[in-house]
């Protein structure tokens, strides 16, 4: 028998085409005839628009057509969806303003799309647009979110700009633990605005076909089937049947490619209008400009402590920037996804959240690595510290005096979520262990001789994964269900193929889902074939995201294997002439023990499509599908410590070790895992020290609009990462599995900013922590310590 | 319009291309190399990083016609006798790519490294790699399949001395 291959480090099946310039991305693709697409941007954050004059760029050379908001508006085509209603304080929906593909009245963010140029080639697309007139009626823009309640209205749904005033908890139950506590500790604090930057742009690809009255519509997407029902449901009325969404190699999402966007839709619309496949491919400052961007939250937060340091109850104030529109998932994020996790890992018995969703003139805002999660973990993180700093206690163990301990689980959280298990002692332990947490102060002293201040920061931190149970999902206010298929489909020579509605950009999914097929069918991996990204040949899914690939697709893919194994039972007793309850499987061999008889099921497969010798009764064919729909979320959990070293002459900052210890439950590739770890740290320690979105709050001119502004992590910006692993297996689903996507993207900005703050011997300093800022506050911190000298 | 010549992947190519084309696009668009990726328009990210007369460059800062009488090779053109070179060998052997966007970039980035310095620690390796964007894998396992190929390519070269 073969080795088993779950829990091994398998190398990637994609690598090969990856690795030789042969994988195919979307605007790797090209269709006969095709035409190319520029989009007019609104140079202004908010302006009237007046009047478009199209005739110099209609007559300029190449030129197919030039399109506004109102010509497609003659069309009938809805707005996009948010697809998440939010129920305010007062029992009403958030204010579902309309967001157009081309908008047709007003610009609302620096980047907002206003027009369209279709022609033969790019150059002579983008140099018609620059013929196009635009007569804007400029109004003031609203930028900051502190003052974003009192500007100009953007949206006439929307009075005050408020989308919703969101509470979740007894503001009564609240204040009465706030009278009675030992001690409060409060903090105001900023979750910068980051520009998630996968390293592909958003592309896409569309082409009508005038014979089968059919779209095809190839895109840079996560979840093609969300895509093709928004599509379909909400914007365009062409029936499903009719409207093929491909999501080829995609080149990384982070969240950010999870939605369904202006350019592409537009792309679809200018299929058919055009009579010509028509390709957009953003440039990187248009990323910059027109994707969604992430997080973007102002916060008071306050913690109340008996004398022991026993948590008491836990008070937060969020305003969360929608941007300029709703994208698809906008509105849950800092409720659903925030206000959920603010137990973290402890035993918080009372907790209050008010969020106030505003709309500014920004780009959009929704879910990135993370949504939601990392905003929580960094306020309890950090208001942990502070209060640990505030009563003299050691900040860990002011942790484990209230960690939610094994026996107490399932744990019932004052915020929703029933946390299944989990060992959150088990992961501290072992990541002070890694790091020498013993040896700190030596290490401390030496850094010292040097004049440098060495900090060392920990944080805890849980997330709901595995998104998500479709019945609490749906009163929480979902529109979907968040379920996963799969199908997998025996071939007569014994090979399989594996559809799932998950999709691939960079988690290696062709061997993660290969090496449990190919476990518990016994058959070698390479005659595993995993199918997705394409509507017209998976079953209805539900995408990629909220690491829930594994948890819930993976768990699809089990059971679909499993109803594979149950027919090919009754096939294999007919074939060993057994009763069903005498035959046994296990690993690709049905078997009758105490006997030599036995069968593979690879020839039980071609036995199910030449069924002459049959079981009476039996369908043909070997090809199951499943629908998994997960009992509860999933809550990988885990401790980072991070070491840092400060030159407090110059604010440099350097990062001199990093342990990452989490509990994914099952692993079943770690080197896989591992990656992932890797990738999350690098995006949370960028949104730590490095990354931030800037608009001018006068102008809303973008200010960080290339890599030249915004500060992308870099090889030389990382340590070696120490990674670790401590595991309590997922209760609820088959594989033990919890989702290992979006851990190391939730626990790094909280480590790093509890190590930063440690090694200056302050309360707080706001990310990114710069080396301007951090000098600022070095400098500070100096003046303060020599005022009490 | 120009007609320029170039040798690409060992293939000599003669084309007529307009003044603005970029190599990058060339390659892409013209020559349906499409391994050779674009990732930014400021020059910063390095996806497209190709080799001319064996020397790393960004194929989205030069244009076609600089290239003309000149030797092109990109990452379709590193396979010898089907086997991969020994820096794509190493990226999958650790696992030195998720999406695989910036991947071809930065195999071509790291072999001119090798060829400057064959023996390069890992801070010069990072160093090095600055021009070189990844957002999915923390660089943590693009620095180690650059060590692994710098040693395996030292060892093919004692064993041919
Ligand atoms: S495309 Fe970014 S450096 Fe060339
Ligand atoms: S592997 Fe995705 S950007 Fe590097």
């Amino acid at each position: 028998m073969t080795e088993l291959l779950v829990g091994k480090s398998m190398k990637r099946k994609e690598d090969q085409r990856l690795l030789t310039g042969r994988g195919r991305y979307v605007d790797d693709i090209r269709r006969p005839g095709e035409s190319h697409a520029y989009f007019v941007r609104s140079p202004h954050a908010h302006a009237e628009i007046r009047s478009v004059k199209k005739d110099a760029a209609l007559a300029s050379p190449g030129v197919l057509g030039v399109f506004t908001g109102k010509d497609i508006q003659r069309d009938n085509w809805g707005s996009i969806p948010c697809g998440w209603v939010v129920t305010d304080r007062y029992g009403k929906p958030h204010k579902a303003v309309p967001h157009y593909a081309l908008t047709p009245d007003k610009a609302r963010y620096v980047g907002d799309h206003v027009a369209v140029v279709v022609a033969e080639t790019y150059a002579q697309a983008r140099d018609a647009a620059e013929l196009i007139e635009i007569d804007y009626h400029e109004l003031p823009p609203v930028i900051d979110l502190a003052t974003a309640m009192s500007g100009a209205q953007i949206h006439d749904l929307a009075p005050q700009n408020l989308c919703y005033d969101w509470e979740l908890g007894e503001q009564a139950e609240i204040d009465a633990v706030f009278a009675r506590a030992h001690h409060v500790a409060s903090l105001d604090l900023v979750n910068n605005r980051l520009a998630p930057s996968p390293m592909e742009p958003r592309a896409a690809l569309a082409e009508y076909d005038p014979a089968q009255e059919s779209y095809t519509l190839w895109s840079t997407s996560q979840n093609p089937h969300m895509l093709r029902w928004m599509l379909s449901e909400n914007v365009s009325g062409i029936p499903e049947t009719k409207l093929r969404v491909i999501s080829p190699d995609v080149g990384g999402g982070f969240g950010m490619k999870i939605y369904c966007y202006p350019e592409e839709t537009t792309c679809l619309w200018l299929s058919k209008q055009v009579g010509r496949p028509v390709r957009w491919t953003g440039d990187r400052s248009e990323s910059f400009l027109a994707d969604a961007h992430g997080r973007d939250h102002r916060t008071r937060v306050e913690l109340a402590l008996d004398d022991k340091g026993i948590f008491l109850g836990l008070k937060v104030d969020t305003v969360a920037n929608m941007g300029a529109y709703l994208s698809n998932y906008a509105t849950s994020i800092p409720t659903y996804f925030y206000a959920t996790l603010l137990a973290g890992c402890y035993k918080t018995p009372v907790i209050h959240c008010d969020v106030k969703a505003v709309f500014t003139n920004t780009s959009p805002v929704d879910a990135y690595r993370g949504a939601g999660r990392p905003e929580a973990a960094y306020l309890i993180e950090r208001i942990i510290d502070v209060a640990a700093m505030e009563m003299g206690v050691d900040p860990i163990e002011l942790r484990r005096r209230n960690f939610i301990k094994p026996a107490d689980f399932p744990y019932q959280t004052p915020v929703h979520l029933i946390y299944d298990i989990g060992d959150y002692d088990a992961s501290l332990d072992e990541a002070l262990r890694m790091i020498d947490y013993a040896g700190f102060p030596a290490r401390k002293a030496e850094s010292k001789s040097r004049g440098k201040l060495r900090g060392i920061g920990v944080a805890c931190y849980i997330e709901a994964c595995g998104v998500a149970p479709s019945q609490l999902i749906g009163k929480m206010g979902a529109g979907a269900g968040l379920w996963e298929s799969a199908q997998v489909r025996f071939n007569v020579t014994g090979t399989a193929f594996v559809l799932t509605g998950t999709h691939g950009h960079g988690q290696g999914h062709e061997t993660t889902f290969g090496q449990i097929v190919a476990d518990m069918f016994g058959i070698p991996i390479e005659h595993v074939e995993l199918v997705h990204g394409d509507t017209s040949q998976v079953p209805m899914g539900m995408g990629t995201y909220g690491s829930r690939s594994l948890a819930v697709g993976g768990s699809a893919i089990v059971r679909a294997a499993e109803k594979v194994i149950a027919k090919g039972h009754k096939i294999a007793a007919h074939m060993l002439e057994a009763a069903e309850n005498d035959v046994e499987y296990a690993r690709g061999w049905y078997s009758v023990p105490g006997t030599n008889r036995k069968v593979k099921l690879t020839d039980v497969a071609k036995k199910a499509y030449i069924p002459v010798d049959y079981p009476v009764g039996l369908e043909p064919g070997l090809d199951e599908t499943a629908f998994y729909d997960p009992a509860n979320f999933t809550y990988p959990a885990g401790a980072h410590i991070a070491e840092v070293e400060i030159d407090p002459e110059t604010g440099t900052l350097k990062i001199v070790d990093w342990v990452a210890v989490d509990d994914f439950g099952k692993v079943i590739n770690p080197m896989i895992v591992e990656g992932q770890i890797h990738g999350g740290l690098a995006q949370g320690i960028g949104q730590a020290i490095l990354e931030n979105v800037v608009y001018d709050s006068e102008t809303g001119q973008l200010l960080s609009g290339s890599f030249m502004d915004y500060a992308m992590p870099r090889a030389d910006d990382f340590p070696n990462f120490k990674v670790g692993y401590t595991e309590t297996p997922c209760t609820h689903n088959p594989l033990g599995a919890k989702g290992a996507g979006e851990a190391g993207a939730i626990a790094s900005p909280p480590a790093l900013i509890n190590a930063i703050s440690n090694a200056l011997g302050i309360r707080h300093i706001d990310m990114p922590a710069t080396p301007q800022r951090i000098w600022r506050a070095a400098r500070a911190a100096g003046a303060a310590d020599a005022q009490k000298e | 319009m120009r007609r320029i010549t170039m040798t690409v992947n060992g293939r000599e190519i003669t084309c007529e291309v307009e003044e603005r084309l970029l190599l990058v696009q060339f390659l892409r668009e013209t020559l349906k190399l499409t391994g050779t990726h674009v990732g930014c328009d400021t020059s910063q990210c390095g996806v497209c990083v190709v080799h001319v007369d064996g020397q790393s460059i960004k194929s989205c800062s030069m244009l076609a016609v600089q290239a003309d009488g000149r030797s092109v090779t990109t990452i379709e053109g590193l396979m010898k006798d089907g086997e991969m070179h020994p820096m794509q060998a190493a990226f999958h052997d650790q696992h030195g790519l998720q999406c695989g966007f910036c991947t071809p970039g930065m195999v071509m980035s790291a072999i001119d490294l090798l060829q400057k310095n064959p023996d390069p620690t890992e801070q010069e390796i990072r160093e090095w790699l600055e021009g070189n964007l990844c957002r999915c894998t923390g660089y943590h396992n693009i620095v180690k399949a650059v060590r692994q190929a710098a040693t395996a390519i030292s060892r093919q070269g004692e064993a041919r001395t």
